[in-house]
């Protein structure tokens, strides 16, 4: 009994929206989808490397509603003020489980060497155990594919302090002697920062960033004399809005 | 006819001691208790609205016909001023004595350059008085006045706020005392409103607004590395990892008891808070009558008056069996009806610290002004334990409630004893109850076995027998659905905007079932019907208008559909409302 009577609301509930409308004029409790938006700059920071200090960013923002959302994602690092290696991001993001969601949309490299467009698809959400993950699939000019995956985990020292071990890869399908990439997995990063909320919005923090590349990237890298192996102390802050 | 404070309590029968002491009180406070001025600090700055007026004082209006106005208000709560949306410059608006029996009329004019409304909370009238702008009316429009008019055909203690946008949030709540055309049961020397409210100095949009891109935001009691080693050293590390493992398997968290904290909260009673001490005057021996309301958008508050025994005679302005208690825990938009016989010469604290442990709303009753008592120091946060999400699904669930080992299973998507719809798998819904259980008896996380006789729902039980009689014909069973982290929050997996009426035939007795398959707790309150309370066997137990409903559990209450109508049916809790948590009753032909 009680079954069919769910289903009976459902099928109403599906099937007869904006009833509340009629001549009311108002609609009090039916704006219940407010227009949202956040950027986010997860990293925003200072890295020792050698022979120049880099500027680095991790940064995100995004508009709408809880049915979908413009994303845009951009990652890079400049020395003395040139870009160096870069990629942005242009999404739609739509909720597709309850912790994930699909984006696809427009992926752009751009810093040294010939910009590449790829047209990307992808997840992002939270794994059990509360990894915060990116998983991408992108292919576009010259023939090039690759995936990149990222994740991070929150550790809390305590409600301010805390702890965020980062992770990172990159692979691609073939390679490209013009953009320095080989394929198979290319690069890889790993961080760890320490940062201090302030308040959630705003919090510096420092930490320690590993970096490698791989395979044929790496032979590539070697080539034009860029390290292989780096470790950089780093420093920045973490602010969103 | 409208009658400010001080002319109010002297035209009152001195029987129902009306007298609030609140404006000379504050006086004194600012200037004689230097304890109290220094803890308030902003308070000797404060600068009221209009000159010579206290805007936080209780005012009580009596009568039949109430000119209520709806303005903004300066006020200072904390160090900084702000404007609160209020009824006649007053925050909380006046206290309004009814008579049951008479038909009262409410003009009331917006001042606001945005629509407004006043909702009757629990009170039985036509569907076009009930104050819902989009279901009653089309609210009252900035500039314009909206008459009330209705029969009053109940008594006790009610109370009203704004349904409109965060109008509530900034201050647009007051209390409704009726008046009962019979001699009361209980004589009483004192009659105290004590309303329990929560003030944020942020924009409530700007709250939403964070909650939508950290639903954790104002937690700042989340599990830390720290507990995790003190967990291990108590329980063992094995014991630990896997209490982590479970709650991080679910992507839950175990400290969620409240979505807006004391981090931007001050907890007011009757207007005032903390360090401002409202108090309430008796003579030793005295009976005094408490009347608690919870006005808060977001808060419960766990009540308990130090050396004094409480006795609960009324639940959402309806007459119960007394019960004796040491505390209570208030969901938000419930009233409870206290008997307290203070007999010392000496002050009592009335301390009502937030569910979460992140602050409280505190008072004084005393024998004169200016007295304090020792306050209590906030209780330990409690968590929800590994038993609450449902790791001793095998146990026997016969005495559930009894301790919590025995508490209901919870799981992501799990199925089990409860029938899940479709709906409620969406991206909308982050759990769903395993063994949802009917747990009456239990008081509630924070408060089980803390060494006080706490009041649980099993302890409410009507003076009166099942008014209708009728068994239900009909069930109705509705999921309290949500997703923390997308701050997305349903019937059914359903949001308000994606729904369509919950249909009722007029003259019916309807059997409503919910369940919580979420972890926070949910105040869930129909509009214009009664929500008779089942007990666990299925039988009348207490009626009511708001019915809290913990995480896990399952309860049953009956509604006759016998006013026509629209009829707002929503969680309590503001920002649940405002994002989903809200359906259209409907009761026609």
């Amino acid at each position: 009994m009680s079954k069919f009577r769910v289903m009976a609301l459902l099928l109403t509930g599906l099937y007869q929206p904006a009833v509340l409308a009629e001549d009311m004029g108002h609609q009090a409790h039916m704006n219940d989808d407010p227009l949202v938006w956040m950027v986010l700059a997860d990293q925003l920071e200072w890295q020792n490397a050698s022979p120049d200090d880099a500027l680095a960013w991790n940064v995100s923002a995004w508009i709408g509603h809880d049915t979908g959302r413009a994303l845009f994602r951009s990652e890079g690092e400049a020395t003395s003020g040139d870009v160096e290696d870069a990629r942005a991001e242009l999404l739609w993001s739509k909720p597709i489980a309850a912790w994930w969601d699909l984006v696809g949309g427009l992926r752009q490299d751009f810093g040294t060497g010939p910009g590449q467009t790829y047209g990307l698809i992808g997840v992002q959400g939270t794994a059990p155990y509360r990894f915060h993950i990116e998983a991408d699939l992108f292919g576009g000019e010259r023939g090039q594919f690759g995936t990149r995956l990222e994740s991070d985990y929150e550790i809390l020292l305590t409600n301010r302090w805390i702890l965020v071990p980062r992770a990172e890869l990159q692979a691609f399908g073939k390679d490209d002697a013009d953009l320095g990439i080989g394929s198979g997995l290319s690069q890889l990063e790993l961080g760890l920062r320490l940062r201090y909320e302030i308040r959630r919005e705003f919090a510096p923090y420092v930490g320690v960033e590993w970096s490698g590349k791989f395979g044929d990237t790496a032979d590539f890298a070697g080539e034009t004399d860029e390290s292989v192996r780096d470790t950089r102390f780093v420093a920045g802050l973490r602010v969103w809005f | 006819m409208i009658r400010r404070n001080g002319q109010d309590a002297r035209n009152f029968p001195s029987s129902t001691g009306l007298t609030d002491p609140g404006r000379r009180r504050f006086v004194l406070g600012a200037t004689a208790s230097g304890l109290v001025a220094g803890l308030v600090g902003g308070l000797a700055r404060w600068q009221p609205a209009s000159a010579g007026e206290n805007s936080r004082v209780l005012t009580h209006l009596k009568g039949a016909d109430f000119a209520l106005t709806i303005g903004q208000l300066p006020v200072q709560i904390t160090d900084r001023e702000r404007l609160a949306v209020a009824v006649n410059s007053s925050l909380p608006g006046p206290v309004l004595h009814w008579q049951e029996g008479e038909t009262v009329t409410l003009r009331v004019t917006n001042q606001l350059n945005e629509t407004t409304s006043i909702h009757w909370h629990g009170i039985l009238l036509p569907t076009g008085m009930d104050g819902v702008p989009g279901l009653s009316f089309p609210g009252i429009a900035p500039g314009e006045t909206f008459t009330y008019r209705f029969p009053v055909r109940q008594s006790g203690t009610y109370w009203y706020h704004s349904h409109s946008g965060f109008q509530e949030q900034l201050g647009l709540y007051g209390a409704l005392v009726v008046h009962p055309r019979e001699p009361e049961p209980v004589a009483v020397d004192r009659d105290y409103v004590v309303l329990l409210s929560d003030w944020t100095d942020e924009n409530p949009a700007r709250v939403l607004a964070k909650l939508k891109k950290q639903s954790d935001y104002y937690n700042f009691n989340q599990p830390t590395l720290g507990d995790l080693i003190r967990d291990a050293r108590r329980e063992g590390l094995s014991a630990a990892l896997a209490e982590r493992a479970m709650w991080g398997e679910m992507r839950m968290n175990r400290t969620d008891l409240a979505d807006v904290s004391g981090y931007t909260y001050t907890y007011l009673m009757n207007g005032q808070a903390p360090a401002e001490n409202w108090t309430g005057l008796f003579r030793p021996g005295e009976r005094v009558r408490l009347r608690f309301i919870n006005a808060a958008a977001m808060s419960y508050f766990d009540v308990r008056i130090p050396g004094l025994r409480m006795t609960v005679i009324a639940a959402d302005g309806q007459p119960i069996k007394p019960v004796d208690v040491e505390e209570f825990r208030i969901a938000v938009a419930e009233t409870f009806d206290v008997l307290v016989t203070p007999e010392r010469d000496e002050a009592y604290t009335i301390f009502a610290q937030s569910m979460d442990r992140t602050g409280f709303a505190r008072g004084t009753l005393a024998p004169r002004e200016g007295m304090v008592a020792l306050v209590p120091g906030l209780d330990k946060p409690a968590a929800l334990t590994m038993a609450d999400m449902g790791h001793d699904m095998g146990q026997d669930m016969s005495h559930a409630g009894h301790d919590m080992a025995d508490m209901p299973g919870m799981d992501m998507r799990g199925a089990g004893a409860v029938t899940h719809a479709p709906t409620e798998t969406g991206p909308g819904v982050d759990m769903l109850a395993m063994n949802p259980t009917s747990r009456l008896n239990d008081p509630g996380v924070g408060l089980r076995d803390n060494g006080r006789r706490v009041l649980t729902y099993a302890d409410l039980r009507s003076t009166f027998p099942d008014p209708d009689g009728r068994e239900p014909t009909e069930t109705i069973e509705l999921h309290l659905t949500g997703h923390m982290e997308r701050y997305i929050w349903s019937f059914n997996g359903i949001k308000a905007s994606d729904a369509g009426p919950i249909r009722l035939r007029y003259g019916d007795r309807v059997r409503f079932v919910l369940v919580n398959d979420s972890m926070m707790t949910h105040p869930i309150h129909l509009h214009g019907l009664w929500s008779d309370l089942e007990d666990e066997q299925g039988n009348f137990q207490v009626r009511k208008h708001t019915i809290s409903v913990k995480p896990g559990e399952r309860v049953t209450y009956r509604v006759s559909a016998d006013a026509l109508g629209r009829w707002a049916y929503h969680c309590h809790l503001m920002m649940h409302m405002e994002t989903g948590m809200f359906r259209e009753v409907l009761v026609d032909e």
